[in-house]
């Protein structure tokens, strides 16, 4: 096949004719994101739209177009980076992805995809749709929460006598990709494990498979397209203009990791002390505030109202409000509860479960208890947050970095090994 | 659908082709397509039984679980919830003993929502056993019900709709309702040629009717100049978009018209299959469909050497969709008809290249077709005499809504929405709706816009793919965007993520601003977030699914304003406390 020359951003690079665009750009070292695209598949799948570009002055995904003499493709104008970005941010408020409690983490296409694009939050609501966790199947569990429905599955897994086993269901928001138990049975280990390794996502587990390889050997560990930045430490700001600021802190509904995370400054805490004085906080054990502060940081969403509560007083009191971990940003673990009605929730907790006593028949509720809300909300949907920390936990570098460029406003320059959390 | 004559000329068809006549004939007869109907359907054609589950789940008239003896699809457009949807509802709960989504306990009547049937001049509407019922009200459905009961057929006791035709051309000017015999265009291909054919429609300048308005000869140029056999024509009659029934009402009232223009389309690119995707919600259509077919069959207008034109054999048969909107779309369609889930492709090929099962097909709608065998029948010049020059011709609205004359309005391009608002008795006009949910709404400060195919630039003029929806000042706009937004999130394929997730999104958006929560963000975040739908998104379903809500909030000022609070200092977010708590309060003892 001949060679032809094509344009990416106005660049010309070379490739073969009928070259996948996906695969010129990348053998020319551009790096296009893609998720649902797969060597092998023909015709490409095209579901996931995060290859969109513009191919030849129309907005079209990348996999589904081939190069030819001439082609021109704008793969990074400001528009195409934060479109592909938001496509990947629809996929995590689409589904409900618990990276901390998941299998595929390390391994993941979609967390790899984040963790490129840089998303710290999604922009969009999170659904908290009610997904299946299908058990039933011989060999696998389908784990439709972390499903994107990007149909390689249902391409690639066919039993030897050609049957398919995965099939997408319904449709529009309902959409879920459906396993065939008799043929999922009739897969060989070879095939299931395959199945497993194909899904860009942690869908679908093989029972007993899964966690194949160690930390630091997965497939993501050490793979990046971004630069490595340059590592900083924690320096003291400069003494020249230095005035002592005043935090405080608060956990609402999470489980104090951020905290503890903050503590793993180690001795450098001793440095911390020198430069800011803790008001309302934890640490602190004060339990009103008793001046106005500098900065706020909040761990945990809002679970009830007297979480909302104290959120508002935090920014009532807080020039700057910083919220930290994935509970703050979105709701995180405790989130987990938004898909089941809160109702189920009490009663499960308070009146069928296996601790409860015989016959009880009281969910507690007193005027002086804060009321349950009926799902877990993030800050941001309380109250105007200034900046978000992502991680779960953030390390403890992160977060005072964070805390310092926003005192000081130093220079903020963030570590792609420090942003990785998985 | 087919009888056994069309059969044997079908060669070509895979088995798998024929799932969905399959699969209806299984909800018909069960009322719901059982376990073991799909056991015995995947031995049948070497497939998983995921993959028939696949195809049955995508439709909504297939039903998994039994769907009632009677099964009863109550039409939930915006017309019909205008029009009284909620009390309808009411009684026929109270009537069937069924609640919306179920069938009653003793399995006699499922009752189910719908959208738009195609009947909008007549709602609230309804389809039992998929024959119409029209113009509803409580005495009127108890009376259906108890007919029902007492053992009646809905087959029966169903209304024929009426056609509705309240508007054509002044001093014999109509194109579409011109006297017709059959096979008087037909008559006109020996003496014109291929070529002759596509000169005249050049000449007229027609364009697909099916929204996307592509130059009709263009189409069948290209299909023409592929050298691959067999070919198809296949009629798009899945008019699916919500306030559009000029499609029924040309199949009913002109079927021999839109018949004669696949054939010359047959003639004119070499096919020799033809096929109408008639959607489901017309099936009571289906039978004068097929007579008129047999009818063209005893001609001589069907089968071998078709008017004794030596070599040109063409035959057509029907197939019925199944309640899937996306199935318009023509890739969407062509998947349908081989057996599958109704998902548009991504678009390597056109249709024309490779369509039907690979195979060169021309798609056109009903509309198109019979304005092909209009301007054969009459010749370019006489068609050219109508609308205006650069956009000559006639074209058939629907309309609907607050207006004292719904129906069809045959109009010559060139018309302003205030002459045609005049003809049809526009009440109070306020919020028209143009093309759909799909398409564009427009305030009654622009009725001096012409409908015509010029000056499209600058909100000049504006097209109408067929649906005219009129919306009266006392309607609520978050209304209507909600009905259409809760349209657009069922009816997505749900094969790409903008579309699939992005409908789901904007809707709770919507629900912000229905609960008095949004502010400026909201507003700003709708916009971007729509036109992310737009880029990305595969078909123009999810292209064109925020169209209506992008260009209500630029257009609606005076209604909007005030609805979005101003974000400039509020540090503490509009939340609503009571809505958070009213769980958790049913636990105070
Ligand atoms: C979501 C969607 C739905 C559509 N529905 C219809 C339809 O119901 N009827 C129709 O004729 N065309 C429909 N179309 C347009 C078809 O894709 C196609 O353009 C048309 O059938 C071509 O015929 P024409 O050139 O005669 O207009 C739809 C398109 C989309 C994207
Ligand atoms: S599938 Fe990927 S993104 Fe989703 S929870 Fe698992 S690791 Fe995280
Ligand atoms: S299960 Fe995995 S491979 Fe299959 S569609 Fe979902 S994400 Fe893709
Ligand atoms: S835009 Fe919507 S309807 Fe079209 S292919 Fe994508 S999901 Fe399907
Ligand atoms: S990678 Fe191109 S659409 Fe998914």
């Amino acid at each position: 096949m001949a060679t032809c020359s094509f344009w990416i951003d106005g660049k010309k690079y070379e490739a073969e004719e009928g070259t996948n665009l996906i695969d010129a750009a990348k053998e020319n070292g551009v790096f296009i994101p893609s998720l649902c695209y797969f060597r092998h598949i023909d015709p490409p799948l095209g579901t996931c739209r995060t290859c969109t570009c513009k191919i030849n002055g129309r907005n079209d995904p990348a996999c589904t177009a081939y190069i030819h003499e001439g082609l021109q493709v704008e793969v990074n104008t400001p528009e195409l980076v934060d479109m592909r970005k938001a496509l990947v941010e629809m996929m995590f408020s689409e589904g409900n992805h618990f990276c901390p409690a998941c299998e595929k983490s390390g391994n993941c296409n979609l967390q790899h995809m984040g963790y490129e694009l840089g998303i710290s939050v999604t922009r969009f609501p999170h659904l908290f749709k009610d997904h299946l966790i299908d058990y039933q199947p011989k060999r696998m569990i389908m784990e439709h929460n972390r499903c994107i429905k990007c149909k390689r599955c249902i391409e690639e897994v066919l039993t030897t006598d050609e049957k398919r086993v995965f099939m997408s269901l319904n449709r529009g928001n309902e959409t879920m990709i459906g396993i065939d138990y008799e043929q999922e049975a009739r897969l060989t280990d070879e095939q299931a494990v395959n199945a497993m390794n194909i899904c860009p996502t942690g869908a679908i587990i093989v029972r007993g498979k899964s966690m194949a390889k160690p930390f630091g050997e997965r497939a993501f560990d050490m793979v990046s397209a971004q630069k490595q930045f340059k590592h900083n430490i924690l320096e003291k700001p400069n003494k020249g203009n230095f005035e002592k600021k005043t935090i405080a802190t608060v956990s609402l509904a999470g489980c104090f990791g951020c905290h503890m995370s903050m503590l793993d400054i180690d001795e450098e805490i001793m440095d911390i002390a020198e430069l800011v004085s803790f008001n309302k906080s934890p640490l602190t054990d004060i339990k009103n505030f008793t001046q106005r502060c500098h900065l706020g940081i909040v761990e945990g969403g809002c679970c009830n109202t007297e979480n909302i509560e104290t959120l508002k007083k935090f920014r009532e009191m807080c020039d700057i409000l910083v919220v930290m971990g994935e509970c703050a940003v979105w709701g995180g673990l405790p989130a987990m509860r938004n898909t089941i009605p809160l109702g189920e929730c009490l009663e499960e907790a308070y009146l069928n479960c296996v601790t409860s006593e015989q016959g009880e028949n009281t969910v507690p509720y007193h005027e002086d208890l804060p009321k349950i809300l009926d799902r877990i909300y993030s800050c941001n949907e309380i109250v105007k947050v200034d900046y978000m920390i992502p991680g779960c936990p953030p390390t403890a570098t992160h977060i005072w970095k964070v805390v310092k460029s926003l005192l000081w406003g130093e220079d903020y320059s963030l570590l792609y090994s420090e942003f990785k959390y998985d | 659908m087919s009888t056994d004559v069309h059969q044997n000329f079908f060669v070509v068809d895979p088995e798998r082709s024929q799932l969905l006549s399959a699969l209806w004939q299984h909800q018909l007869q069960d009322r719901h397509i059982s376990r073991e109907a799909i056991k015995r359907l995947a031995e049948k054609y070497q497939l998983s039984e995921i993959e028939i589950e696949g195809v049955v789940s995508f439709y909504h008239f297939f039903h998994l679980k039994p769907a009632g003896k009677h099964t009863i699809y109550l039409n939930k457009s915006i017309t019909a919830e205008l029009k009284g949807f909620e009390r309808i509802r009411e009684t026929f709960e109270r009537e069937t003993g069924a609640r919306l989504g179920f069938t009653d306990p003793s399995g006699t009547f499922g009752l189910f929502a719908t959208p738009c049937i195609g009947l909008s001049d007549h709602e609230p509407a309804a389809l039992i056993d998929f024959y119409p019922f029209t113009n509803l009200n409580a005495l009127k459905v108890k009376d259906i019900i108890n007919k029902l009961k007492e053992g009646n057929s809905a087959a029966e006791i169903c209304d024929i709709p009426q056609e509705n035709i309240r508007y054509t051309p002044a001093n014999n000017r109509t194109i579409f309702f011109a006297p017709y015999t059959r096979g008087e265009a037909i008559a006109k291909l020996a003496t014109l040629k291929q070529d002759g054919v596509l000169e005249q429609l050049k000449r007229s300048e027609l364009s697909g009717r099916g929204g996307a308005f592509f130059p009709t000869w263009k189409k069948w140029d290209t299909c023409r100049s592929y050298a691959t056999s067999p070919k198809f024509i296949i009629c798009n009659a899945d008019e699916g978009e919500p306030g559009t029934f000029k499609d029924r009402v040309l199949l009913s009232n002109q079927p021999g018209s839109v018949i004669e223009g696949m054939i010359a389309a047959a003639y004119t690119v070499g096919a020799s299959y033809g096929m109408i995707y008639l959607r489901g919600e017309y099936r009571w259509l289906a039978k004068k469909l097929e007579e008129e077919i047999e009818a063209f069959h005893a001609q001589g207008l069907l089968g071998k050497s078709i008017a004794g034109i030596e070599g040109f054999d063409f035959d057509i048969r029907l197939e019925l969709g199944a309640g899937a909107y996306v199935c318009g779309e023509e890739t969407a369609l062509l998947e349908s008809m081989e057996g599958k889930r109704g998902e548009p492709r991504t678009k390597w090929f056109y249709p024309v290249e490779k369509g039907y099962l690979q195979l060169p097909t021309v798609v056109n709608n009903v509309e198109t077709f019979a304005a092909v065998s209009r301007i054969l029948q009459l010749g370019a010049d006489e068609y050219l005499k109508r609308g205006i020059p650069g956009s000559p011709g006639t074209k058939l609205i629907s309309i609907s809504g607050d207006c004292e004359r719904p129906g069809i309005y045959e109009i010559e391009w060139g018309l302003t929405i205030a002459e045609l608002l005049e003809l049809c008795g526009g009440k109070d006009p306020y919020f028209i709706q143009v093309s759909g949910p799909s398409g564009e709404p427009i305030s009654i400060k622009e009725k001096f816009r012409r409908i015509s195919m010029l000056d499209l630039k600058d909100q000049k003029d504006i097209r109408c793919g067929g649906s005219f929806m009129i919306f009266n000042s006392e309607r609520d706009i978050v209304h209507i965007l909600m009905n259409f937004s809760e349209f657009f999130k069922h009816e997505s394929c749900g094969v790409c993520t903008p579309c699939r997730a992005g409908n789901f999104i904007i809707q709770r958006k919507l629900e912000r601003l229905q609960n008095g929560l949004a502010d400026m963000n909201d507003l700003k975040e709708l916009k971007s977030w729509g036109n992310l739908m737009k880029t990305t998104s595969r078909c123009g379903l999810g292209k064109t699914a925020t169209n209506s809500i992008i260009q209500s909030l630029e257009k609606f000022d005076d209604y909007f304003t005030g609805r979005f609070a101003k974000t400039d200092n509020s540090i503490i977010r509009k939340f609503n406390h009571q809505l958070a708590v009213a769980d958790y309060e049913r636990y105070k003892p």
